[in-house]
């Protein structure tokens, strides 16, 4: 029924000219043909990435924003202009609510430090939800360890699915801020998060959406969100690693002190006062990472170029397969069923463990993931001590879901 | 293929159906090993007999590797001394890391555990339960568990 539709519809994406513009997924790992299923760890690269990157590196690298040579302004029109393309990119109302980081994690603990921590007294709460990435639970521990303030944990329920009204029950008074997963990454749960964004900002609740696994899935425009921060890596949405977002609201990021002290994020020092810049580059101390922001700007370029909803349309109907073909499989137990998932499973197979499967897929050329994916909390939820984890990109195929299957087959013949 | 080097027989088997697996009580040393890559865990108990490991049992969940590791080496290190059993987890070492390490006779089933050095994520499954060996050997009160850790 809609299977059979969305493969007609994934039709219209062409998967082998998408393949064709990654190197990687040529390759040969241990004699086959490479299976790439890893992606909720780390997407590959594009040529286009690759190009963009190797074009600066040989042409126009320098520091930047500080010199009067050629190069210099070179570099700081790279870098600048893959930020103004980030701000079209989910929509933010201006750049200055683009702040490069490192990555997810340091967006987190950016806002964290910078914004709960000035704001947190004793007995104030951060609510959360069960099944966040350490990312978004450790940094928001550390912040209640040095002001006092509580970790509130909003409920999961067997199928892995956060409920509204679970989280607005927790929405108190105390609360001063609501983080949590766009998309799960252990679980590829997607979380209704206009719903509980409007909820919070009904009481006044700051909100932090963990946008790491959504952006390579979906159009994410932060002003229809209408979160007031929202933090994504660049290496899962096919760009390098080293270098993410943190978008936040100009209005919250004004307010806030400086994070990391140094170059860049200054106006003028002197022994006696120093001046901080103005945004974005109050939160962007020291030389950045030049080359990952320029191969970021290109990854946006090329999700721009494509047809994102006939990708997501493909992606879609990967799952669907996936699930159709591991739920025939005897003793596999797909572990996190929501009505609404990203393209991505979870699972254990009954006497195989993860880490076994994982070594015996990849003589087969197919890499997955095995482990608690940092997200111990799930695991002791489901009482698990890891799981097997294939999550798809739009290049992946049918063919390789299929391999996937035939692997997890072997292995169980090889334990039984 | 390579994959039948890594899970032998014996390795298969001890996975299956793992030696001395259980809780030992009382027991004279303890310890605690956590592999947290992978969410491996387990719990080594001892009874020593002076300087000599008597009796030895291992409990907690893990990947067939270090299972099978774990059962191995409760059966090669039962009856031998302390220092004997620390020589042992030298040359089982050198066996899962040094391509150039000559299969040790005195190693005998342990040997089994040579594949393992072609797959270099996974020396860490195998050598946890040594790790959490010399950390009992070296703790003499089994109440006050020590944790190790492979990271």
């Amino acid at each position: 029924m809609n299977n059979i539709a969305l493969a007609n519809r994934s039709s219209e994406f062409d998967v082998s000219a998408v393949r064709r513009q990654f190197p990687v997924l040529a390759r040969m790992v241990r004699g086959q043909p490479l299976a790439y299923l890893d992606n909720g760890a780390s997407s590959q690269r594009p040529n286009a990435v690759i190009a963009a990157v190797d074009d600066y590196e040989r042409h126009h690298h320098a520091n930047i924003h500080r010199g009067v040579h050629t190069l210099s302004q070179e570099a700081t029109a790279l870098y600048e202009s893959a930020r103004d393309r980030l701000t079209e990119f989910v929509n933010a109302r201006s750049r200055n609510e683009i702040i490069f980081v490192r990555g997810t994690t340091e967006a987190i603990n950016l806002v964290a430090q910078s914004y709960a921590r000035p704001l947190l007294k004793a007995h104030d709460e951060i609510l959360i939800t069960h099944l966040e990435h350490h990312a978004n639970i450790v940094p928001w521990q550390m912040v209640c360890e040095q002001t006092g303030a509580k970790l509130v944990v909003a409920p999961i329920d067997s199928r892995g699915e956060v409920h509204v009204d679970a989280v607005l029950e927790l929405m108190g008074p105390r609360t001063r801020l609501f983080a949590c997963a766009h998309v799960s990454n252990a679980l590829g749960t997607v979380l209704p998060v206009r719903r509980l964004i409007a909820a919070a900002k009904a009481r006044g609740i700051v909100t932090l959406i963990d946008g790491a696994q959504a952006v390579p899935h979906m159009h994410i425009d932060v002003q229809e969100l209408d979160c007031d921060f929202y933090a994504f890596s660049g290496h899962k949405m096919f760009g390098p690693t080293g270098v993410g977002v943190l978008y936040g609201r100009e209005q919250l990021l004004e307010r806030m002190p400086p994070w990391q002290g140094g170059g860049e994020m200054i106006l003028s020092v002197t022994f006696a006062k120093t001046t901080y810049n103005g945004l974005p580059n109050k939160f962007e101390a020291g030389t950045p990472n030049i080359s990952g922001g320029v191969g970021l700007g290109a990854a946006v370029d090329f999700l721009r170029g494509m047809d994102r909803n006939a990708a997501h349309a493909h992606e879609t109907a990967l799952l669907a397969h996936a699930t159709r073909v591991l739920s025939k499989i005897p003793q596999l137990h797909i572990v996190g069923t929501a009505s609404d998932k990203a393209s991505l499973v979870s699972f254990t197979v009954d006497n195989v463990h993860p880490h076994d499967l994982g070594t015996i897929l990849d003589e087969d050329g197919i890499a997955i993931r095995t482990g608690h994916h940092c997200a111990m909390p799930v695991m002791d939820f489901f009482k698990l001590p890891a799981t097997a984890r294939a999550s798809f990109a739009f290049y992946n195929t049918f063919e390789e879901i299929d391999r996937l299957a035939a692997g997890i087959e072997r292995a169980r013949k090889l334990f039984a | 293929m390579e994959l039948n080097d890594l899970y032998r027989d014996v390795i298969l088997d001890h996975n299956r159906k793992p030696r001395n697996f259980g809780v030992l009580e009382p027991a004279d040393a303890a310890a605690e090993g956590f592999n947290p890559m992978c969410g491996d865990r387990l719990t080594l108990r001892l009874k020593l007999d002076d300087d000599r490991i008597s009796d030895i049992r291992f409990e907690g969940q893990g990947c067939a590797i270090s299972t099978a590791s774990a059962s191995l080496m409760t059966e090669a290190v039962k009856g031998r001394t302390r220092g004997e059993a620390l020589r042992l987890f030298d040359r089982v070492h050198q066996l899962l890391t040094d391509d150039a390490a000559p299969a040790a006779e005195e190693l005998g089933k342990l040997a089994a555990l040579s594949g393992v050095r072609e797959y270099p994520a996974r020396v860490k499954c195998a050598s946890l339960c040594w790790h959490t060996l010399a950390s009992a050997l070296k703790s003499a009160d089994p109440k006050s568990l020590p944790a190790v850790s492979t990271e």
